[in-house]
């Protein structure tokens, strides 16, 4: 868990507009608790793509505490908007149950955030947990997506079930369950093509690929994770929404922390939404993943 | 998903209605639903607050306060401003006199450069040219492979040298190839990086001063939120862009990140990206792009009336 604090709290610093300082520097050195602080601190939130109108009520929120409690020491300010944030993000890591043999695992999400990786992630670590992985390439559509998860399968060292280029997802997805049935596997985790949440035909045939799972082992997926790009902004509401409509979302994984973006947009989504933040990315490797830990991530954004 | 800030203008001043003419306190408040709608839009911080300034210095003029739409004028003058600080753009590219012409695209991960690069080797070819498309991402796996795929899929030619080489050897061969084999266009897919990865820009560094390219493209992901000015000024300022693509236009994002970009570059925006298949690159039109951030299908009947 260290490990994960220090890497993300690294990430994070590396940004010159950091969150952590700008709310230092807004509370040091200030006699009193103003409304300008308040603006402030509105700012900062929306710099880290908290989005406007989450910004407003966690703000407003803040106003109402200060008032009730009668605070007035503004380096006080900085652990009540901490609490906030991991009021918003719930308080329990949430790890994915394996109670089905095999648990089947999709993954969804819109193009480039980082799915395949996050299989690769994934894979690495529940086989080293000592579970027996499989792997389905239910991309059948991105030029060499197929080799893409074949090169990870060799690197990690699981199997991946493969159909042509451009045959049915679905297809590979009944026939990757199958496999996983007979060979006695832990977990299969599936992973589909990039798709934008906004093409109806796109993400009807994630429906489909849905249907078909639960055909060929009833109650299958057990777990469908959606990936979030941590760069993304308000957009990221819109596939949260969209996604869990056409597929029922268990979870999201947050990508890309390593960079200077903070991923502010999941309390927009976690203010909306019932699922929880499962693990985040923060970097290329198979090892770059981690548990998603609320009052840890509140505390890396806040210092 | 947003209200749109055309209608939300309608309704701030509709209740204005009857108290006569419009003050300066009206027209604050007035930016403020501008400064809503441009950060519902992702657009930065930073660039709306000095957009609403200037939009505000017009917008207390006679023009706005004297007009008996004062709704619409502002909507006005915010479509106008948008569009000149997005404008002067070209979807040109500029030609080197001695062939070949170098062009690199470069930018985060999964922003779309390897699609794009695709893309804008079928765009040119239907111009006349015979561009040459070059993998220089030896990391990401089957990178090299997903070039070659597109490539062929266009048959269009793909010059590669595996993964075991450094990828300023291999944006160096792509040129002599090009040269060797009379191609007039390179076109150097990178690998995607962070833009606060020291070791990996610098390699882009030595790549641009290898075979110095006529045009260094940012390709950048419409739907990206505030870090877009943090990401475009370290890329502009550590290789100096001379253009920008904006990808993943055919989603419902606002797209907001293309003001940012362009504000804090002053590059201009030179393509669109409009969805997965190698046909869909267009050029890029600042004010479709108004529109789109501002959520205002109706901006331009609007404006009309006004
Ligand atoms: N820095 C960083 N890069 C990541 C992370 N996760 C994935 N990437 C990179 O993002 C790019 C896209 O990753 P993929 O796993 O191919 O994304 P995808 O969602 O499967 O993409 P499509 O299948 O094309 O929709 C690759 O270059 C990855 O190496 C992360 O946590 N941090
Ligand atoms: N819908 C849509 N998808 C796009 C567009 N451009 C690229 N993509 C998709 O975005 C994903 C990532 O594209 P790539 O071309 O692999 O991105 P990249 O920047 O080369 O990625 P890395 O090399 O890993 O950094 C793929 O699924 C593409 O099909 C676009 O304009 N619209
Ligand atoms: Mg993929
Ligand atoms: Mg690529």
């Amino acid at each position: 868990m260290t490990g994960f604090f220090s890497r993300l709290k690294e990430g994070l610093t590396r940004t010159r507009q950091n969150l952590v300082e700008k709310v230092e520097a807004l509370v040091t050195g200030r006699p009193k608790i103003d409304e300008e602080l308040f603006e402030e601190l509105e700012e900062a939130l929306i710099s880290a793509d908290v989005g406007a109108d989450t910004s407003l009520d966690l703000v407003e929120r803040l106003r109402r505490t200060v008032k009730e409690q009668k605070i007035s020491d503004p380096a006080r300010i900085k652990d009540l908007l901490q609490e906030e944030v991991a009021r918003i993000l719930g308080n329990q890591a949430q790890p994915v149950a394996f109670d089905h043999q095999p648990t089947v695992v999709l993954i969804v999400g819109v193009n480039g955030v980082g799915k395949t990786t996050t299989i690769a992630k994934l894979a690495h670590r529940w086989k080293q947990e000592g579970r027996k992985v499989l792997l389905a390439a239910g991309d059948t559509f991105r030029a060499a997506a197929i080799d893409q998860l074949e090169i990870w399968g060799q690197r990690v060292g699981v199997e991946v079930i493969r159909h042509q280029e451009g045959s049915d997802p679905s297809a590979v997805a009944f026939d990757a369950v199958q496999a996983a049935v007979s060979r006695g596997v832990d977990v299969l985790i599936i992973d589909t093509a990039g798709r934008l949440h906004n093409k109806s035909h796109l993400m009807n045939e994630l429906s489909k690929i849905n249907r078909v799972l639960d055909r060929a082992l009833p109650g299958a997926p057990h777990e469908t994770l959606l990936v979030l790009d941590a760069t993304t902004g308000q957009n990221a509401v819109s596939q949260a929404r969209l996604f869990s409509e056409a597929v029922g979302l268990t979870g999201l994984v947050l990508t890309k922390l390593d960079g200077t973006a903070k991923g502010g947009v999941i309390l927009a989504i976690a203010a909306e939404m019932q699922a929880p933040v499962k693990f985040i990315g923060i970097g290329e490797k198979m090892d770059d993943l981690r548990d998603f830990d609320p009052p840890e991530f509140a505390r890396a954004l806040f210092g | 998903m947003f209200e749109g800030l055309a209608e939300k203008l309608q309704n701030t001043f509709k209740k204005l209605r009857g108290k006569g003419k419009v003050s300066e306190a009206d027209v604050a408040e007035a930016m403020r639903e501008v400064r809503m709608a441009l950060l519902a839009a992702d657009v930065s911080l930073k660039v709306v607050k000095d957009f609403v300034a200037r939009v505000k210095e017009r917008a207390v003029g006679q023009e706005v306060l004297e007009s008996l739409t004062p709704g619409q004028q502002v909507v006005k003058v915010v479509y106008e401003e948008l569009v000149a600080l997005m404008g002067g753009t070209s979807s040109k590219l500029t030609l080197s006199p001695k062939p070949p012409t170098v062009v690199m695209l470069v930018g985060l991960q999964g922003a779309g450069k390897t699609t794009t690069v695709s893309k804008l080797g079928l765009f040119l070819r239907k111009q006349g040219r015979r561009p040459l498309l070059a993998a220089c991402d030896v990391y990401r796996p089957a990178a090299v492979k997903q070039l070659q795929v597109l490539g062929n899929q266009l048959d269009l030619p793909v010059f590669s040298m595996g993964t075991g080489i450094s990828p300023v050897d291999i944006a160096k061969g792509a040129v002599e190839h090009a040269v060797a084999h009379g191609r007039d266009m390179v076109l150097l897919d990178t690998a995607g990086r962070l833009h606060i990865n020291e070791e990996l820009m610098e390699e882009l560094k030595s790549i641009k001063s290898s075979v110095r390219p006529h045009e260094i493209l940012l390709v950048v992901d419409a739907m990206t939120g505030q870090d877009a000015v943090n990401v475009a000024e370290s890329f502009h300022g550590q290789l100096g862009l001379d253009g920008v693509i904006l990808t993943k236009l055919d989603g419902d994002a606002r797209g907001g990140a293309a003001l940012s970009v362009k504000a804090v570059t002053g590059c201009p925006i030179k393509f669109a990206g409009m969805g997965e298949k190698p046909d869909a690159l267009e050029q890029f039109h600042p004010d479709r792009m108004a529109s789109r951030i501002l959520g205002m299908g109706d901006v331009l009947t609007l404006i009309e009336k006004a």
